[in-house]
Formats: C-alpha cells, sequence, structure tokens
C-alpha cells in the first residue's frame, strides 16, 4: 500500500495502544462477570468501577452518575425516550435542533408519532442556535431540551453553558449529545447545568460499542434495558469489561493531553484551511470558524460532487467523509448543510476532513499537494464550471 | 461497492471534453439532484463520428458518461438510439442499486444530444418520437 492518511477521526479513531494494553486482560485472565461474587467477579467490578470514576472526572461529574451503554446512539435514544416517558405527566413538549445527529432526530420524530410534540430550532449560516428561539420555544409542556455540544459534520460548538441556565431557569431537563465534544472541548457538566449527557468511547481512541450516559442525581428517567441489576437497575446486561476499562483508559488520556492536543489540532485544521483557502478557488468553509471542534475542517468545493472528490482522494490514500446524497444513500444532501442554507447543489460539494492525534503536518503538507490537484480534474469534467473558467462568474 | 469496469472509467474516463459547434448536444440532471451530465456529438452520414462528455456527479455518474460515450462512438444514429441504461450497466459490470439512475441518466443525455440533432437537422428519428428532452427523468429508477 501507498501512503495512507487518515483524516476522518470524527467518524472514528484508532484505539491507542496504552487503551489497548488497558484492555488485554479482561478478555482473558480477568474474564469475571462482575455480578459474581468471587475474586474474578470482583477483579470486572472494581475494573468497572476504575472506568465508571475516568469517564466521570474527564466531565466533571460523580461516578454514580455515569451509566454505560454499548455507545453514543443508544445514549442518545435512552436520554430522550427515557426522559419523555417519564415526565410525560408533566408535559410533552421537547426542544432540539435541525442539525441533530440521526440518534436525536429520528427518536423525536418516533415520539412525534407517539403523543409527543417536537420544536427543531432553526440555526445560523455558522450553525449556531439562537438562544431567543430556544427562550420562546419554551412552553409550560416543554419537559426536555436536547441540543448538541457540538456538530459531527460542521464542528460548530453551541452556547451550551447558556442553554444550560436557560434550561435551569425554566425547570427543563437539559441533555445534551457531547459524542464529538468529548475529549475536545472542556467539560464540566456541573459548571454547564447539563442533566444529561451522552458520550462514547471510539470518538477519543478507544473501543468500539462502548459508550455512557451522565444522568444527574435526582433526575427522573426509565430504565432503558430491563432484566438485571446493572447500571443500578437502569441498564441491564452483563458489563462490557474491557469496553468500560479501555473507555476509562481513554477518557484518562484525553483529560492528560486535552491542552496539548486542542493547541496541536487546531494548529494543523488552520494549516489545512487556509492552505486550501489558498490554494484553490470556489471554497466555503462550512462551520463557525472560531467555535468548532479542533480538528474539524469542513469545506465546499464548488461545480463538484463529494462522492467523486472521496473517490479520488481514497485513490490516493486520503480518507475523508462529504455531506452529499450519494455517500448517503439519500438523494438529498446531509441535513446539515440544509440548515445552514447551503443550496442543494452546493452542499453536494462538500469534504469533511477532521484530524486527530496521529496526524502530523506532512499528512496535511500531502493533502495540500493533492487535493487541488483532484478539484481541478473533477472540474475540468462538471459542466457547471464551463461558464466560470472564462471569469464569467 | 464499485465494479473494477466503474473505477476504471471514473479514473480514466474517456472522451471528457467539449465539441465546438457540435452537431447535437443534450444536457441532462439536474445540481440540485447532484448530477448533470452533458453529451456533445459530431454527427457524419448519420454516424456518430465524435462524442464528448462533460459530468457533474458521483463517480457512477462519470463512469456511466464515459463508458455511455464509447458505446456511440463511431456508431451509427439508429444504433445510439437503441442504447439503453441496462446495456450501460451491463458494460459496467454492474452498478449498486442505489447508482442505477445514473445508468438512467446516461441514456437519456444521449437520447437528449440526438433529439437536438435532429432538431437542428429538421429530421424525425426512429426511436425518438415520444422523447421529451424536458421530462426529468432524474431518478427514474423503474426504468431498468
Amino acid at each position: 500500500m501507498n501512503k495512507r492518511v487518515y483524516l476522518d477521526y470524527s467518524a472514528t479513531t484508532p484505539v491507542k495502544k496504552e487503551v489497548l494494553d488497558a484492555m488485554y486482560p479482561y478478555f482473558d485472565e480477568k474474564f469475571g462477570n462482575a455480578s459474581s461474587i468471587y475474586s474474578y467477579g470482583r477483579e470486572a467490578k472494581q475494573a468497572i468501577d476504575l472506568g465508571r470514576q475516568n469517564v466521570a472526572r474527564l466531565i466533571g461529574a460523580q461516578a454514580d452518575e455515569i451509566y454505560f451503554t454499548a455507545g453514543g446512539s443508544e445514549a442518545d435514544n435512552w436520554a430522550i425516550k427515557g426522559i419523555a416517558y417519564a415526565n410525560k405527566e408533566k408535559g410533552n413538549h421537547i426542544i432540539t435542533t435541525k442539525i441533530e445527529h440521526h440518534a436525536v432526530l429520528h427518536v423525536c420524530e418516533y415520539l412525534e408519532k407517539n403523543g409527543f410534540e417536537v420544536t427543531y430550532l432553526d440555526v445560523d449560516e455558522d450553525g449556531l442556535i439562537d438562544l431567543e428561539d430556544l427562550k420562546k420555544a419554551i412552553t409550560d409542556q416543554t419537559i426536555l431540551i436536547s441540543i448538541m455540544f457540538a456538530n459531527n459534520e460542521i464542528g460548530t460548538i453551541q452556547p451550551i453553558e447558556e442553554i444550560g441556565k436557560i434550561a435551569k431557569e425554566n425547570k427543563i431537563y437539559f441533555h445534551t449529545d457531547a459524542v464529538q465534544a468529548l475529549g475536545n472541548v472542556e467539560i464540566d457538566v456541573k459548571k454547564l447545568n447539563i442533566d444529561l449527557m451522552s458520550v462514547s468511547a471510539h470518538k477519543i481512541y478507544g473501543p468500539k460499542g462502548i459508550g455512557a450516559l451522565y444522568i444527574k442525581k435526582g433526575v427522573k428517567i426509565h430504565s432503558f434495558i430491563h432484566g438485571g441489576a446493572q447500571e443500578k437497575r437502569r441498564r441491564a446486561g452483563t458489563e462490557n469489561t474491557s469496553g468500560i476499562i479501555g473507555f476509562g483508559k481513554a477518557c484518562e488520556l484525553a483529560l492528560e493531553n486535552m491542552d496539548n492536543h486542542i493547541e496541536k489540532l487546531i494548529k494543523l485544521r488552520e494549516k489545512l484551511i487556509n492552505g486550501i483557502i489558498e490554494k484553490i478557488d470556489y471554497v466555503r468553509i462550512n462551520g463557525h470558524r472560531e467555535k468548532r471542534l479542533p480538528g474539524n475542517a469542513n469545506i465546499v468545493f464548488e461545480f463538484i460532487e463529494g462522492e467523486s472528490l472521496l473517490l479520488s482522494l481514497d485513490l490516493v490514500g486520503i480518507a475523508g467523509s462529504s455531506g452529499s446524497a450519494c455517500t448517503s444513500g439519500s438523494l438529498d444532501p446531509s441535513h446539515v448543510l440544509m440548515a445552514i442554507g447551503l443550496p442543494h447543489e452546493i452542499a453536494h460539494g462538500s469534504l469533511r476532513l477532521t484530524i486527530g492525534d496521529f496526524t502530523t503536518e506532512e499528512d496535511i503538507d500531502y493533502v495540500l499537494e493533492q487535493l487541488p490537484k483532484i478539484v481541478e480534474r473533477l472540474r475540468q469534467m462538471s459542466p457547471l464550471y464551463e461558464n466560470v473558467k472564462g471569469g464569467q462568474k | 461497492m464499485y465494479t473494477e469496469k466503474v473505477m476504471d472509467h471514473f479514473t480514466n474516463p474517456r472522451n471528457v471534453g467539449e465539441i465546438e459547434n457540435a452537431d447535437g448536444v443534450g444536457q441532462v440532471g439536474n445540481a440540485k439532484c447532484g448530477d448533470i451530465m452533458k453529451i456533445y456529438l459530431k454527427v457524419e452520414n448519420d454516424i456518430i463520428e465524435d462524442v464528448k462528455f462533460k459530468t457533474f456527479g458521483c463517480g457512477s455518474a462519470i463512469a456511466s458518461s464515459s463508458i455511455a460515450t464509447e458505446m456511440i462512438k463511431g456508431k451509427s444514429i439508429k444504433d445510439a438510439i437503441k442504447v439503453t441504461n441496462k446495456a450501460v450497466v451491463e458494460a459496467l459490470e454492474g452498478l449498486p442499486p442505489q447508482k442505477i439512475h445514473c445508468s438512467v441518466l446516461a441514456e437519456q443525455a444521449i437520447k437528449s444530444a440526438l433529439y437536438d440533432y435532429a432538431q437542428k437537422h429538421n429530421i424525425q428519428l426512429e426511436g425518438l418520437e415520444d422523447f421529451d428532452p424536458n421530462e426529468d427523468h432524474h431518478h427514474d429508477e423503474e426504468a431498468e
């Protein structure tokens, strides 16, 4: 294989060596079921306790407020359905945004079919919600506000502290999907007045198949999986011990490295974005220029389509993603790009490159060397570009 | 997800470009849906002497256009009209189900260019009597 550059850290990350090392013993040597009282069981129980503490520490929660799940999507499902059904006597109204992950949006759509009402807040061209819109959307029936911490596609970070304050003042539960923000933004659930928060391990160099829902003490929520005493009877099933210890280790590393990590990613991201702007015409950067995830670059290249761009990048070993319809299997481009007001034809040409801990300056140089050639080649093939070349635009 | 043939035509597309003073030009699809194909024809004595294309779209849209131009180059108009989207898919050794519409677009782009040729030369072409160049054939997946 020739040179390969992975720039899709928002899709998933490699598991760090330290994380793998922490996990190994729990597959064979310490394989016990944490519910058993003998030593094998106690070993597993200790590992789970440690994992829980590590996850809690990264987000400023108490360990007993962390409930492990199979990932971010499950945590989102649990938070929203669990709050909706446990509080339906109080009201049936939920507020969210148009740019949530589908694990939130599709749950809301499901609830709408089951007697709940949902307000989907608009976002501005940078992907930010308007706090006044949020305040206006609140009714005496509102039981939950679910707004993502940072967007997975365009990287925009929402004013979470202000949202938390508004939710608290109105005595409404506040859930945030922090799957992309975890490890990339400082999070203190207490300071930010967050009641529920979804997180996932595989976005922060931990294993796939493990995530967590932070549930603030005292929050009224239904259990998600019935059938056992695990996770305080709220999420039954034998614990994923190796996953939990791995998630914990990943959180520990994220906390230790946070400042360096953010600084490094921002530097590389800016090099990438500035390089693209400098070398390629007819591009636009999606998402808020400053209030964005450190590793996220989302760029639209006019006159070309995203899937052919991804295929071309893949041929030179570069892995990225796109909000083009052709990459999603649907006919419409990404709902996020639509929500920030991009016209269809422009949204089809989006490219998301997300940088992570193993990205190097050389990787960015390589992308900046290859990308302009690829974009130019596709544009030369595009009938939309014909009128532009002669400077008619 | 794509066959080698699709990747071959995507990476080395045949007949990309424009023909100045083309005898027929057809454009189908729209940017909103994410694909546009434009085909240029040079026709002499009812034979397609030259053909070029420009496509905005995904990998299979580019590959479908490329192979479609190969399938009609040097052929008679009569044969070119008979090129179906199914033939395009077969020539590409298959397309994923959600990409079949790309082959439909390719068929329509050829027909649209031939229609334009017929209009310009004030002739009727057998097989194009019912062709409507303005109809939105896009994503007409039942056409296979």
